[in-house]
């Protein structure tokens, strides 16, 4: 927890109202994203109970499992689940465009819009990864067949939580994580995870948040009072009423999901989500390719080498990301403000037609002096980079603190055109007003991986073909 | 009457399980929730006579699976548990009947058994701990598994395991239950003779079927250690408090709520999870730095409350020479916020 956002909770606590640390909104909000709010079962291995889903607010479809111990039911309730969300993800694998690739020497094609699934909050993510390892296996054949959509439900739902595991990935979304990235509130982070409290501490505030959290819960999971005094007679008695009782517990979360949807909507979109998305599209786009070409379901776990490939993607995906959100938004730069990572300074001088011809050929190398009363925690020869011109590189030539502030000297190369003249406004100009960071996002090369089939036993090569068995 | 029946009042005394031991320590500088429990309050009544009602309910369709899963286990004599455990020789004993008067004769018994080393499976044991000072009965929830020179904690739960993986969450609170019994179980038959492998037995991905996987419960065991030793004796502070301190529950409410006034609590989210008290400690703490969690507090220099803090922030207070490095991190922060918003 930084201190400038846990300083932002402080202010919230005592202004009893939720505050922005963010300038900007840092996912993609669809224009027509799909819902859905799961309801599971207490005491069952994931068994779903009810599910409340749809891509326009003023038509949700609830799905119920009135009996759940019974097996058709489930399966009924799997088969109309993926009448809904099939249809929906399909529906993107429509206009393709062109992207150039290998340097412009080939291109590939990538569906121009993808899916974008929103849950309440962890959990319900949670619940969609169970609902796809219980479903992906299933024999369309055999003793007890199911339809063709509820495998490929299996095998969408774990694309889409696998990938939701990508920072900076959008595909599924939970409103929970979506909104505690955008406001703190005057609670803990355990009582942020109550959707409801948190919705009320950024639209109506503390007093309403307290409401809240006795209000209806927003799953997976149900109340167990509600689950002893509401649900159970019901359910032993095979009351009609269930439905009408289950469809009032989900529809305020129902609202609040749309709710908070808008609201991030009016925020305006940070500079590099797009291309993030961009991203997004291209991971649907390969998966769509794949269940065209191949089809077979994700494998139960994944070997040891695509595990440590996995989780270096993961990795790099984390980095990329805290930079791109710091680069995106000064208020997260703020954060590295803080802790000496980045600084804001006044240049002071600059040489912008400075030659280095010590090397083989001239090159074009400007000098700029910058001044700062911030804490610079930065050694000589290290790079540095100004969001406003990311593809320019500062070296840090020598540090100097003054009476009052501290003159950094910095040498810059790139971003300025490819003569000996920079181009203009490519290298910045006294009076104005800089940031400068060490965090980069010049991209990092990952560790190569040995091919799965060259792998050693003791590393969990060769794969064996994963086993496509009917779950019991 | 003790002083901690005193304290108590009336009402019948609740037991510690390995539940409310791990809660216990998992907040070893709460006063107040050591004398409650030491007294055997019931915290869940409590809270409820005091207006500050908690969730703490266990749903019936939980507690009927997880009912239908350990009689399934325990079935003909164990069969599936027997060859879930692979423990095929040896009797099954329940030392079972949960009823306070035959307590004491339940863990001669369970001394006993265990001592005499006979192979096999025994339920319910009936265990002590040395908690706060205090030597406090374990509601036994276990399976203690006499296998060769080893005696093992075998602990059945309902969560599933799906792929070898299961919630995090679940795995960890039994760990450190199972970390209780074998601490008891230690101290009563020495270290080496009870494992630090313990053993869940969980139904295996969507079915019912039962799996074992093999904790190891050292960390927990240490944990647990450090934080009984840390928990000061709960005797000498019950000796400490005013005489005409009570919990009965027959008092106006006003009274309980100045008794509980007298136990020093410590605050943090995690108690809304593990104590009764919680919303009551809660609304207590407001406007205290505590109440936004532990990371949240540390990063503003762990400064006591929200008003400080702010105060710090915008420079309208001069820090203490404690607060001076905090402070300065509080005035920058809040200079930041202030430019880019
Ligand atoms: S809720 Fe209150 S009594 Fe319970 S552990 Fe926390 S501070 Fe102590």
């Amino acid at each position: 927890m930084s201190t400038l956002v846990a300083l932002a909770r402080a202010q919230a606590l005592a202004a009893g109202r939720a505050q922005p640390i963010t300038t900007v909104r840092h996912l993609h909000v669809h224009d027509r994203p799909l819902v859905l709010i799961p309801l599971a079962m207490a005491g069952e291995a994931n068994a779903p109970l009810a599910a409340l889903l749809g891509s326009a607010e003023d038509q949700p479809r609830l799905l119920v499992v009135s009996q759940p111990r019974n097996r058709d039911e489930r399966f009924a309730f799997f088969a109309a689940l993926a009448g809904v969300v099939v249809p929906y993800l399909d529906s993107f694998a429509g206009a393709t465009e062109a992207v150039p690739v290998d340097r412009g020497r080939d291109v590939r094609h990538r569906f121009v819009d993808a899916p974008q699934i929103w849950v309440p909050n962890p959990g319900g993510a949670d619940f969609l990864r169970l609902l796809g390892r219980s479903t992906r296996f299933r024999r369309t054949d055999g003793d007890f067949p199911v339809p063709p959509a509820v495998p490929r439900l299996g095998q969408w739902l774990t694309f889409l939580a696998s990938s939701a595991e990508v920072p900076g990935s959008s595909l599924l979304v939970n409103a929970v994580q979506a909104l505690t990235q955008h406001w703190a509130t005057g609670q803990s982070s355990a009582e942020d995870a109550h959707f409801g409290s948190l919705f009320a501490w950024i639209t109506d505030g503390a007093a309403a948040a307290r409401e809240a959290e006795n209000g209806p819960v927003a799953g997976p999971a149900t109340d167990p009072t509600f689950d002893n005094e509401i649900l159970a007679p019901l359910i032993t008695a095979a009351d009609p009423a269930l439905t009408g009782v289950l469809r009032e517990l989900l529809v305020p979360t129902w609202e609040r999901m749309w709710k908070s949807i808008a609201l991030l909507r009016t925020l305006p979109a940070g500079a590099r989500v797009a291309s993030r998305w961009d991203s997004d599209r291209d991971a649907y786009s390969a998966y769509v390719e794949h269940l065209i070409e191949d089809g077979s379901p994700q494998p139960r776990r994944d070997g040891a080498v695509a595990a440590a490939a996995r989780l270096q993607r993961l990795e790099n995906a984390a980095a990329r990301y805290a930079v791109q959100r710091a680069f995106d938004d000064p208020l997260v730069m703020a954060e590295h403000r803080l802790t000496g990572q980045a600084f804001g300074a006044l240049v002071t001088l600059a040489k912008a037609d400075r030659i280095d011809d010590s090397g083989k050929r001239p090159v074009l190398r400007p000098r700029i002096m910058v001044a700062t009363t911030e804490t610079v925690r930065v050694e000589p020869g290290a790079t540095l980079t100004s969001p406003s011109r990311p593809a320019q590189k500062a070296k840090v030539v020598s540090i100097t603190p003054t009476a009052t502030s501290t003159d950094v000297v910095l040498e810059l190369s790139g971003g300025m055109g490819r003569k000996l003249v920079a181009e203009p406004g490519s290298v910045p100009a006294v009076g104005e007003q800089l940031l400068l960071t060490t965090l980069s996002e010049a991209y990092r090369p990952g560790a190569a991986f040995p091919d799965p089939d060259e792998t050693p036993w003791t590393h969990g090569g060769p794969p064996t073909h994963h086993e496509v068995t009917p779950v019991e | 009457m003790s002083r901690v029946e005193k304290l108590r009042g009336s009402a019948p005394g609740k037991r510690h399980n390995a539940r409310t031991v791990a809660a216990l320590t998992g907040n070893p500088g709460c006063t107040r929730r050591a004398v409650l429990d030491a007294a055997g309050v019931d915290k869940v009544r409590l809270a409820e006579r005091i207006g500050f009602p908690g969730a703490f309910g266990q749903s019936r369709f939980a507690l009927a699976r997880g009912n239908a899963f350990e009689a399934m286990l325990k079935a003909d004599d164990c069969a599936l548990l027997r060859s879930t455990l692979g423990a095929y020789v040896g009797g099954y004993e329940d030392l079972g009947a949960d009823e306070d008067d035959t307590l004491s004769a339940r863990h001669s018994r369970t001394r006993a058994l265990l001592r005499s080393g006979a192979e096999g499976l025994l339920d319910h044991p009936l265990l002590t701990l040395d908690v706060a000072g205090q030597t406090v009965f374990l509601e036994p929830d276990l399976i203690a598994y006499q296998n060769g020179s080893q005696l093992q904690v075998v602990e059945i739960k309902s969560f599933a395991i799906i792929d070898g993986q299961a919630d995090g969450t679940a795995v960890s609170s039994a760990a450190v239950q199972a970390a209780v019994y074998v601490l008891a179980l230690r101290r009563l038959l020495g270290d080496d003779r009870v494992s630090h492998e313990v053993v869940l037995v969980c139904p295996e991905n969507f079915s019912m079927q039962p799996v074992a996987v093999v904790l190891d419960v050292r960390k927990q065991l240490s944990t647990l250690r450090r934080q009984l030793s840390r928990l000061a004796s709960v005797s000498s502070l019950i000796e400490s408090l005013p005489a005409s301190l009570s919990f009965d529950l027959a008092q106006p409410v006003a009274d309980l709520v100045s008794s509980l006034d007298a136990l020093t609590a410590r605050y943090a989210p995690e108690c809304l999870s593990s104590c009764e008290m919680s919303v009551f400690c809660r609304d207590e703490a407001a406007g205290r730095t505590a109440v936004l969690g532990r990371p949240v507090r540390e990063a503003l220099g762990g400064i006591e409350t929200v008003d400080e803090v702010l105060a710090l922030a915008s420079g309208t207070r001069e820090p203490e020479p404690d607060q001076v490095e905090a402070a300065a991190l509080l005035r920058a922060a809040q200079r930041l916020r202030d430019e880019a918003l």
